[in-house]
């Protein structure tokens, strides 16, 4: 199974096992990440499982909706690498994968 | 403090609650105590893509069983609690079974209001709250089936979106004089109703049903529906979808104070310090709002969560939040943010015609809340603002699609 790390704000970093096919908020949630809300649970209503990508992985992640994309506009502190993560689905490319959680999720 | 918290109730809140428990890093012992036999899960799918199918029903847990357990996080489910004796400190479930805590969070949650009418509970009657109860209803959604919807109301709106795109000949029954009148501007219900009447979906506003009458042979089918304005209606199956009964019950015999909801302060504590409650059934203070009140939505049951956990954690955080909800029907998606109540004024931005608009409430020139269709960014951007107060920008401004809601609420320069 791919590895999926996840630091929160404070510095705090999870390691955790994610399994191919759940989107990574799923992961996160499943794993008891905090800094992950996922409010609307996976219907991109909410933002609140925003996450800034490390690059390397970013740039492997397939393009945003435009629903995401509106979402992510709206969001706080939105950077180049932000996505939200109840769209980003775990492949096996994702292997080490880092995602950044936003003090606004704290 | 590391004793037993107990949770009553197995839904949203309390799985948020459990979790953000052990987030907080309290030790002691966890569990919750479900009625339902469910994990506990997501219920704003059930009447969207878990009634079209589209989601399984093992897509709806919020987290699988592997980890709760991980966590420590215990849980009875198919289990009811029956009575709470406060002065022993412990709950009774059904089967007689007493179980001791040491703080008692009630997420009891609420249940379909009932009709009162003739023919209320008869076969082919349905509500909608749980999976079990889609589970019963999707078995009746066939293609050329005549299904009412009583109350047009978000369950009653949305399931009439997925009934007539599964080929259901749908009829909604409202008794206000029009849809989604508790919530939402007049202009948007006239909207709303429109995309329905567009879609097939045949929409009665001031139309109250006096029976439902089960019906072996005869022409209008197994359900005869008499409405308020003396005419009848056939159906196959109905669905009541009028609103939410919060389960107070349990807290009421125990003699906590209730009033609409368990009552509780901006620390989720009700009348006794060693019991919290916690999402639709808790009538709360809400720092924001600057008043009590009882919300039903899944922010609410996961923030209230969160507030009291940090409270049994020992940490002051009163719950303070700008309620929002969502609503999907067919390629609509409708964000809300605020309460609306006691505005004096709405301005759009955007048409009605375009499917893309926002609608800002406003009060003494601020805006207390926005219904935004179609227009996640907008709708993000309007939330923040009514976190700041809603003030910086006139209602002109709001009008002027021009005008940078981003710049308003001071994300980007202007």
């Amino acid at each position: 199974m791919p590895k999926i790390v996840f630091v929160e704000h404070n510095g705090s970093r999870h390691e955790v096992e994610a399994e191919v096919g759940l989107s990574i908020m799923q992961v996160a949630v499943n794993n008891l990440v905090p800094g992950v809300l996922a409010d609307c649970g996976g219907t991109c209503s909410c933002a609140t499982c925003h996450a800034y990508v490390d690059e390397v992985w970013f740039r492997r992640l397939p393009l945003p909706s435009e629903d995401e994309q509106m979402m992510l506009e709206g969001a706080l502190e939105q950077r180049s690498n932000s996505r939200l993560t109840c769209q980003v689905m775990t492949t096996g490319q994702l292997d080490g994968a880092v995602f950044h959680l936003p003090a606004s999720q704290c | 403090m590391s004793g037993a918290v107990v949770v009553v109730g197995g839904g949203h809140a309390a799985g948020e609650l459990a979790v953000s428990l052990r987030q907080e890093g309290y030790t002691g012992r966890i569990l919750i105590v479900g009625a339902e036999s469910h994990l506990p899960y997501q219920r704003p799918p059930l009447s969207k893509a878990f009634l079209s199918g589209k989601v399984a029903q093992e897509g709806l847990a919020i987290r699988p069983a592997v980890s709760y357990e991980k966590a420590a996080i215990d849980l009875s489910l198919s289990t009811k609690i029956v009575r709470i004796d406060r002065a022993g400190s412990f709950a009774v479930s059904a089967n007689g079974e007493e179980i001791p805590y040491d703080r008692l969070v009630l997420a009891t949650g609420g249940r379909a209001r009932q009709l009162t009418v003739p023919g209320w509970n008869g076969r082919g009657v349905f509500s909608l709250r749980t999976i079990d109860d889609v589970l019963r209803i999707r078995r009746e959604f066939k293609p050329g089936r005549r299904l009412v919807i009583i109350g047009a109301g978000y369950v009653g709106l949305e399931v009439a979106a997925v009934a007539i795109q599964c080929g259901l000949h749908v009829t909604v029954l409202e008794a206000a004089e029009r849809v989604l009148a508790r919530v939402v501007a007049p202009q948007l219900s006239a909207f709303y109703e429109q995309v329905h009447r567009r879609a097939g979906v045949e929409i009665r506003t001031g139309t109250e049903v006096v029976s439902i009458d089960a019906e072996t042979v005869g022409t209008l089918g197994l359900l005869n529906l008499r409405c308020s304005d003396g005419t009848a209606l056939g159906a196959d199956l109905v669905l009541v979808g009028i609103g939410l009964v919060p389960n107070t019950e349990l807290a009421e015999a125990a003699g906590l104070d209730v009033d609409n909801g368990i009552v509780v302060d901006e620390f989720a504590r009700s009348s006794d310090p060693k019991i919290l409650a916690i999402g639709d059934c808790a009538n709360h203070f809400n720092e924001f709002a600057g008043r009590r009140m009882r919300l039903e939505s899944v922010q609410n049951a996961i923030e209230l969560a969160r507030t009291a956990a940090a409270t049994l954690c020992g940490k002051v955080r009163p719950y303070r939040v700008i309620p929002w909800f969502w609503s999907d029907q067919y390629h609509l998606k409708l964000q809300m943010a605020g309460l609306s109540h006691g505005y004096q004024e709405m301005v759009l931005r955007g048409t009605f015609e375009s499917e893309s608009f926002i609608c800002f409430y406003l009060q003494g020139g601020r805006v207390i809340a926005a219904d935004a269709v179609n227009r996640p960014a907008d709708f993000m951007h309007t939330k923040r603002l009514i976190a700041e107060g809603g003030t910086s920008l006139s209602a002109h401004a709001l009008a002027d699609e021009s005008c940078s809601l981003k710049i308003a609420t001071g994300l980007l320069p202007a």
